[in-house]
């Protein structure tokens, strides 16, 4: 398992470098850059230095090798000295937003919280209401449970998120006024009245991202489980005399679980990059917020840094359900 | 240890047993009929004895096997095993019985969970119906592999590690971990190479003499169940054509059925004299919709007007032997 894990760690490294090309090279050269927002008044010669002073005048692939020399070796070293007082970095060049002159790990750090916490919670949710939806769907298939829960999740994959965002919004917040429509960034948990807060303005975008990501899970794990009821070991354990709980939970659902993990897992990356529409319709300060206020002034660092990170959750994660395949699936060895 | 009436009582008792799958369909899924899988099936086993249950693909044997131990909940009948009646028990009841009867199934690769361990799979009946210590469950997990001849180092490989027979054995000492008085074999052999057929038959053999199991034999081997079975059932389309003793029924069969079946066994001397095989015509009509009065008068080589409007009862034609045909006349 070890050798897997590292030779899937060092394939990741071309994956990764190919990606990192394509990201930074078909950002730098879509149209518009923050230099056509410079009025035509300005002289040339102040433009020049403009672009001089945020890198922009050097050519391309110089700005590629630049770019990947501090997202590799510069930051991680801040990084360190962040958490460990040291000064490794130096002062070294980091990457800097064009827009807010502020380096962009910086702008990740500030926006990440608020994405993980609305973000994660949804996911966890939706997760623990889509198995057992998903195991009793499947074990009671046809009857009105299942029907339902077929309905359910049909709506919730086919109705996209910014379409039931504004429908909650408009009941449950403008209607009835039981939620507030935008979500306070500054709102520090200290004690029950702030957590109460902080509960209640999660509520809604928590709401709609659950039901979303459960009405996937849910429908994986029936058609997962359905598979598994029909086959022969089930009928041999019914055979021992083990309780339905038994047969259920142990035997079947075991041998459901690998498509659901992938899913799962596969999935997670998009708890880190933020719903990009949801956080916008709530007003979420979050990661994928940034993502979007950078490409409407073509920030290309924050756009490239950040779209950059979301591929190599993406292959980390990938690694990661294979991983737990093997954990799941002891005739899965990969060595 | 059995007194003189279990000796004559039998073990196993099944009467008037029913099993239809419903058939669903339209829109709204509406009961538009049923597939009569097993149709008004009555048979008894002494204890000590194998049945063989023969007959063709689809006519119906494993689903007898299964709605026996009521792995399906069967439509109609009664089944009883060793003095209860099954289709009856509550769930609750229905598994403290099933200790008692057991199963070994058709396919050793399915059959099997996939994720656990030789040891795992044998001991789990265990953890459920015994309270025995971890140690005390160790030991009879390695005598039930001793038994069936399984090595005890395998004890924690998974079932894929294990060709086709060695499954199979796996199977079998899971079915015995309990000590079961009845075991259903369903078809055991079906899935398995030629050369490893006659291992797994001796071993069931052998396990009956020793524990004084009772089987019901499943299978379409006809050369496997005359070498197992003492009494031979033979079944078409959901029906019994013939229960015979097994040497009466191999010496002569009366049903056209049991006799168009015998013959197409393979003769293995092939200087004996030849016997003429009688080829059935046709195809076996669908269990949704068989035909009007005895179920075997589309192929019938012996078909009489009575057949297409009657439908035969089983009754004793000879001592011991029973027959569902116009031809035979009861005793």
């Amino acid at each position: 398992m070890l050798t897997f894990t590292l030779r899937r760690l060092l394939l990741a490294i071309p994956t990764l470098l190919l990606i990192s090309a394509v990201i930074f090279f078909m950002v730098d050269f879509a149209p518009g850059s923050p230099m056509s927002d410079i009025p035509l008044t300005v002289p040339p010669e102040v433009r020049a230095k403009m672009m001089a002073a945020m890198g922009a005048d050097k050519p391309v692939h110089i700005r590629y090798i630049l770019w990947m020399k501090q997202f590799f070796w510069n930051e991680p070293l801040y990084g360190i000295d962040a958490l460990l007082g040291t000064d490794f970095a130096q002062g070294a060049q980091r990457i800097i937003s064009w827009q807010s002159k502020v380096p962009v790990f910086q702008l990740i750090g500030e926006r990440l919280p608020q994405t993980l916490t609305v973000m994660g919670t949804a996911y966890l949710i939706g997760i623990l209401i889509a198995l057992p939806i998903g195991i009793y769907s499947a074990y009671r298939q046809y009857s009105w449970f299942d029907l339902a829960g077929t309905f359910f999740s049909t709506m919730g994959f086919s109705v996209p998120t910014f379409f039931t965002g504004n429908l909650l919004i408009l009941i449950f917040a403008v209607k009835m006024g039981w939620f507030p429509t935008i979500y306070d960034t500054n709102l520090r948990v200290t004690d029950w009245d702030s957590f109460y807060r902080m509960a209640m303005q999660m509520a809604l975008p928590v709401t709609v991202l659950a039901l979303f990501n459960a009405a996937e899970i849910s429908r994986y794990t029936r058609a997962s489980v359905l598979e598994n009821l029909n086959q022969d070991y089930v009928r041999t354990a019914r055979a021992k005399g083990m309780t339905e709980k038994t047969v259920l939970l142990k035997h079947v659902l075991r041998n459901s679980l690998i498509p659901v993990v992938t899913i799962i897992a596969l999935g997670l990356p998009t708890v880190f990059g933020g719903a990009i529409v949801t956080e916008q319709i709530f007003k979420i300060n979050g990661i994928g917020a940034a993502l979007i206020g950078a490409i409407h002034v073509s920030d290309l660092p924050v756009i490239q840094t950040i779209t950059f990170i979301f591929a190599v959750l993406i292959v980390l994660f990938n690694l990661i359900a294979d991983i737990l395949y093997g954990i799941l699936d002891p005739r899965i060895r990969y060595d | 240890m059995l007194d003189a009436r279990d000796e004559t009582a039998p073990l196993v008792q099944v009467k008037n047993l029913k099993m239809y799958f419903p058939i669903y369909s339209g829109l709204l899924r509406r009961h538009s009929g049923d597939v009569k899988a097993v149709d008004d099936v009555s048979f008894h086993i002494m204890p000590g004895e194998t049945l063989g249950l023969v007959g063709e693909s689809g006519c119906g044997k494993s689903t007898v096997g299964r709605a026996v131990l009521r792995l399906y909940e069967p439509t109609a009948g009664s089944v009883r095993i060793d003095g209860e009646d099954i289709p009856t028990l509550t769930p609750e009841a229905l598994r403290r019985k099933r200790p008692t009867m057991q199963m070994v199934f058709q396919d050793p690769q399915a059959s099997l969970n996939p994720r656990m361990t030789v040891a795992d799979i044998i001991g789990e009946p265990l953890d459920e119906h015994t309270t025995l210590s971890r140690d005390e469950k160790l030991a009879r997990i390695y005598e039930l592999m001793d038994q069936v001849g399984l090595n005890r180092a395998f004890a924690n490989r998974y079932p894929y590690a294990f060709s086709g027979g060695q499954r199979q054995r796996i199977g079998i000492a899971r079915a015995l971990a309990l000590n079961p008085k009845f075991i259903v074999c369903d078809e055991p052999i079906a899935a398995l190479d030629v050369s490893i057929q006659a291992q797994v038959v001796n071993l069931l053999e052998e396990l009956q003499d020793r524990l004084g199991l009772t089987y019901l034999f499943i299978s379409h081997d006809l050369s496997m169940v005359r070498h197992i079975a003492d009494r031979v059932a033979v079944m078409y389309l959901g029906q019994i054509a013939e229960i015979s003793p097994r040497d009466a029924l191999y010496a002569q069969p009366l049903h056209p059925y049991a006799e168009a079946l015998l013959s197409a066994v393979p003769e293995p001397d092939p200087s004996g004299a030849q016997q003429q095989r009688i080829i059935l015509k046709g195809d076996v009509p669908s269990p949704a919709n068989p035909p009007k009065g005895c179920n075997f008068c589309t192929r019938c080589p012996k078909v009489m007007d009575i057949c297409r409007e009657v439908e035969p009862k089983l009754q004793e034609a000879a001592p011991g032997r029973q027959v569902a045909c116009h031809l035979i006349n009861p005793l």
